[in-house]
């Protein structure tokens, strides 16, 4: 079947098998690597990427699925050379190892932060709580949020 | 609103000076990962790449009758079904393993545990793979499986290993000893008092959130054989596919890019890897495998799994002696990660960081029908079981003597005098003073009014436990003269090359998992050598372009590469004096050394900068009488011996009386791994460890029912924790540097894992044991098996 998707902006065509999950679609059809796979059971998280600005997994869902929606990928957090917050966040209190986790990650942070500017400690732990990191043990993701949620505070 | 990266590389924020050497420096490679240009093994594309997949047996023990890959072959885009018999005529049907037994690449024979790989399908993608392995019809007749170790020797228990010439029953590997029996048995016939404990250290999983794989590209005209493996030891692992594959090393070449964390579990080599050479040998094309999860988790890098009859004893309030009788499971083929000499690995470091009178330690292994292993799961080889045992024992004699945990810990512990410290069952520690350590961590905790706090609860029937461990580790495998993995001498090269500009490139044999060698590494070239850390560049991952080294676990990378990094620049700063002193128109030995720049003792202004000395060595000018031009050096480090590391640890546990919940409320650890090069990324791996240690104490558990069905085999069954099961980690430090390291610097990415195991189990059991009477139960402890233990009836975990 042929499916239309927009990924970050842009339209892609392609004629692809109907049980294509869109994790495959992202990384093999359009190859953007960005976008990671972890499990076969929807637990980990690796796979986050965003759906009309909403976190899914994307490993949970079919390509054809995603036709008539916006999806957005870690690729597109950095414009024109100019990082994300979240990302810097990452960088700035070391909320990252291996890097495996950090795409589903700042997907997920960065929809909190857009419904949630000022999240408590409690609301960043629950809204990373569908993503395991094996690394970080997690304090650092937490304070990592906090630095983008204040920076963007202190931005506006 | 956002945010710029200067030059796309970490920086010092506004406030921060970037240190040149040691301190906290943000990483340098976060620059690809927090954009999503890791390149991971998945990530890789070569031309006219194929992809494999692997049937694997639903049975834990059955012969197999017969493999008809017709239907799978006839299947639109499948090249090729390799089975046992294509290996064998390759020669590659078995391989050995890294403790010198062997393991099936694919069962021709019959499957000796559920997850076994029987045939490997080569298509054009995954999706037709993994369609095509469900047309391979395998004939079986199912065997009686072997699940439980303590029934694998009985009469009568069906043999595993008919494979084995003169194999007649299900032993592994025999009693391996250490210590002193004798004068253990008239320890403990003096004491006054004995804990006797039947301790499980269960199976569980480092599951990394990378699964295993490799792209084998083999070139049939030239022989060149490329490989791309996430891998934790490239080095090692290039040698065993020479000796296994009879292709010769220099043809071999193995690149690691970015690993999706190890943990252990990326130590040993897979059949899945062998079956891709063999798959790319055979079609000519690059193969590609990527493990699922299920795969990962029931066929791979299990770890632990040992049942430990365990005694300690003590007289006038100190522990004064220990033994073990330990029944290890290795599963259906022995590939147990450990240095050669040492069949229990390292697990006779059991004694701790008590001065004992005498101890006695037995370890004896067996095969059963479960996944072969067992990897080192953020750990030393077995010091994770070791550090387990002897800190739930020493709970268990202060709660059979009715002491306090600490007061017996602190009472019993080695002394400052006393090191280097030579133990009952032989190993010298290097430096510590753990009365110190102690205390801090006693102070983050509050203790007393934790203790007051308990008991006050207690009165109102609430389950408040605390929980209390001191561990020593011994890391940086090691020594030559005590150790090597099938011969090969676990040490380290590094070769530094400074160029032209003062810019510098270092090459490592060690192998990051996420640990963050390009920062760290480059730190300790900066701090010895005086030039800033962004001009060093770290290469590793590439056995073309780096210098041989047996790679990163057991937390080796900082004690035996950060040696060798530290000593090859001393090397290049040595040489350096000698140009400077041709520069400077006077003697080697009227130069001084600042950070950075060898200068006329005397006269400070007069001096030759890292910089300009390279430029000198590379330039037209002559060198010193005997000299070669260029400013490089290469090492490779043999350590005196391996850094013991220690730390306390303190938990506090909340229980759910009506359900056995365990809410780890506060989790506090303070550990002495020597000089730190980056207190930043040293917090990092102490957290990351806390969190593991925290799932295999509550939650990570492997575990198998009677007919060997492995009933942990996706993240729906193998529970990790997230960040609400997690506490806010609270760290301390003490610094004694390693007397023997050049730095001072020991290793600790697995203290962490390694304290906080049993650190949570005693606060489980501190809980429950007033209240309920509990004096032992085993890990995980999870509601149910908690519940069983309130009830009276703690269960074994397997």
């Amino acid at each position: 079947m042929q499916v239309s998707i927009n990924v970050n902006g842009e339209m892609y065509t392609r004629e692809i098998e109907p049980r294509l999950l869109l994790v495959h679609f992202i990384r093999e059809s359009i190859e953007l690597h960005g976008t990671h796979w972890g499990c076969d059971t929807s637990n980990c998280g690796a796979c986050v990427v965003l759906m009309d600005g909403k976190p899914i997994k994307s490993c949970t869902c079919l390509a054809a699925m995603a036709e008539g929606h916006e999806i957005t990928t870690v690729e597109a957090l950095e414009v024109d050379g100019v990082l994300d917050p979240i990302q810097q966040g990452f960088h700035e209190q070391h909320a990252l190892h291996c890097g495996f986790c950090t795409p589903g990650m700042l997907m997920t942070t960065r929809a909190l932060l857009n419904e949630n500017p000022d999240p408590s400690e409690l609301e960043i732990r629950t809204a990373i709580s569908g993503a395991i990191c094996r690394c970080t043990g997690y304090k650092n993701i937490v304070s990592a949020v906090r630095w983008a949620a204040d920076y963007e505070a202190t931005a506006k | 609103m956002a945010v710029t990266v200067e030059q796309n590389l970490p920086g010092p924020g506004p406030d921060q000076e970037r240190p040149i050497g040691f301190g906290r420096l943000k990483r340098k490679e976060d620059a690809r990962f927090i954009r999503g240009q890791g390149r991971y093994l998945d990530d890789l594309r070569l031309p006219g790449m194929v992809y494999g997949q692997v049937l694997r047996s639903p049975y834990a023990h059955a012969k197999i009758l017969s493999i008809d890959t017709t239907r799978a072959l006839a299947h639109p885009g499948v090249a090729a079904v390799v089975t046992a018999k294509d290996l064998e005529t390759l020669g590659l049907a078995w391989m050995p393993t890294i403790s010198y037994d062997t393991q099936a690449v694919l069962a021709g024979d019959k499957v000796r545990f559920q997850g076994q790989e029987i045939a490997f399908v080569i298509a054009v993608d995954e999706y037709t793979a993994n369609d095509a392995v469900a047309m391979i019809d395998v004939e079986y007749e199912p065997l009686p499986a072997v699940v439980n170790a303590r029934k694998a020797l009985d009469p009568g228990a069906p043999l595993i290993r008919d494979d084995k010439i003169g194999q007649r029953d299900n032993l592994a590997s025999p009693t391996w000893e250490a210590g002193d029996k004798a004068a253990t048995d008239r320890v403990f016939a003096e004491a006054d008092s004995v804990a006797v404990r039947d301790i499980i250290y269960p199976r569980c999983h480092p599951a990394p959130m990378e699964t295993c794989g490799m792209v084998a590209d083999f070139n049939p005209n030239t022989g060149q054989l490329n490989i791309y493996n996430g891998n934790q030891a490239p080095h090692a692992h290039r040698t065993v596919y020479a000796q296994v594959a009879g292709l010769p090393e220099h043809y071999i070449r193995i690149m690691c890019q970015d690993i999706g964390g190890g943990f252990g579990g990326k130590v040993p080599v897979y059949p899945g890897y062998v079956c891709a050479i063999a798959g790319s040998i055979v079609a000519g094309v690059p193969v590609k495998w990527i493990e699922d999860r299920t795969g990962n988790l029931i066929a791979d890098s299990f770890a632990r799994d040992y049942i430990m009859h365990s005694e300690m004893c003590m007289k006038n309030g100190k522990i004064t002696g220990l033994r073990v009788d330990c029944l290890a499971d290795h599963g259906a083929f022995d590939s147990t990660a450990q240095p050669t000499k040492f069949p229990a690995g390292f697990f006779h470091i059991v004694c701790g960081s008590y001065d004992l009178q005498a101890s006695h330690v037995k370890v004896k292994a067996v095969y059963t029908n479960k996944a072969p292993g067992g990897v080192a799961y953020r750990c030393s080889f077995r010091i994770t079981e070791a550090v387990y045992l002897v800190e739930r024992m020493v709970d268990a004699l202060a709660i059979d003597a009715n002491v306090d945990p600490v007061q017996l810990r602190m009472r019993s512990f080695i002394q400052p005098g006393q090191f280097p410290y030579e133990t009952t069952t032989g190993w010298t520690y290097d430096s510590g003073d753990y009365a110190k350590t102690m205390q801090v961590a006693l102070d983050i905790a509050g203790y007393d009014d934790l203790r007051r706090e308990q008991q006050e609860k207690l009165a109102k029937g609430e389950l408040m436990g605390i929980g209390v461990t001191f561990f020593t580790e011994g890391v940086g495998a090691g020594p030559r003269k005590h150790m090597d993995i099938l011969g090969l001498a676990m040490n380290d090269g590094a070769d530094l090359r400074v160029h032209p500009s003062g810019k510098a490139v270092v090459s490592l044999s060690a192998q990051t998992q996420g640990q963050g060698h390009e920062t760290t590494f480059a730190q300790i070239v900066a701090e010895e050598l005086g030039i800033p850390p962004e001009n060093v560049e770290v290469r590793h991952g590439d056995t073309d372009k780096s210098p041989y080294g047996l790679g990163t676990y057991g937390s080796r990378s900082t004690p035996v590469s950060g040696g060798a990094v530290a000593v090859v620049t001393r090397k290049v700063r040595d040489k350096a004096r000698l140009i400077a002193a041709t520069m400077l128109e006077t003697r080697p030995e009227d130069l001084a050394w600042e950070k950075g720049r060898w200068y006329v003792r005397g006269d400070i202004s007069k001096g030759a900068t890292v910089e300009s000395i390279a430029e000198y060595a590379y330039s037209g000018r002559s060198m010193p009488a005997g000299l070669e031009g260029g400013l490089d050096a290469q090492v490779i480090y043999d350590p005196p011996n391996l850094t013991y590391p220690y730390g306390a640890y303190i938990s506090v546990v909340d229980i759910d009386p009506d359900t056995g919940y365990v809410k780890v409320r506060r989790m506090i650890a303070v550990d002495d791994c020597g000089v730190r090069i980056n207190p930043m990324v040293v917090d990092g791996q102490i957290h990351g460890g806390l969190a593991e240690g925290l799932g295999i104490a509550l939650m990570e558990v492997i575990t198998f029912d009677e007919e060997g069905n492995c009933l942990n085999s996706s993240f729906m069954d193998y529970l990790i924790p997230t960040s609400l099961e997690c506490p806010d980690w609270e760290l301390g430090e003490t610094v004694t540097p390693c007397p023997h390291h050049p730095i001072g610097a020991k290793g600790v990415g697995e203290s962490p894992n390694v304290g906080s195991v049993p650190c949570i189990a005693n606060a489980v059991i501190d809980a429950l044991w007033k209240k309920h009477g509990v004096r032992h139960m085993d890990i995980p402890c999870n509601p149910a098996r908690v519940w069983a233990a309130m009830q009276g009836r703690p269960e074994p975990p397997q």
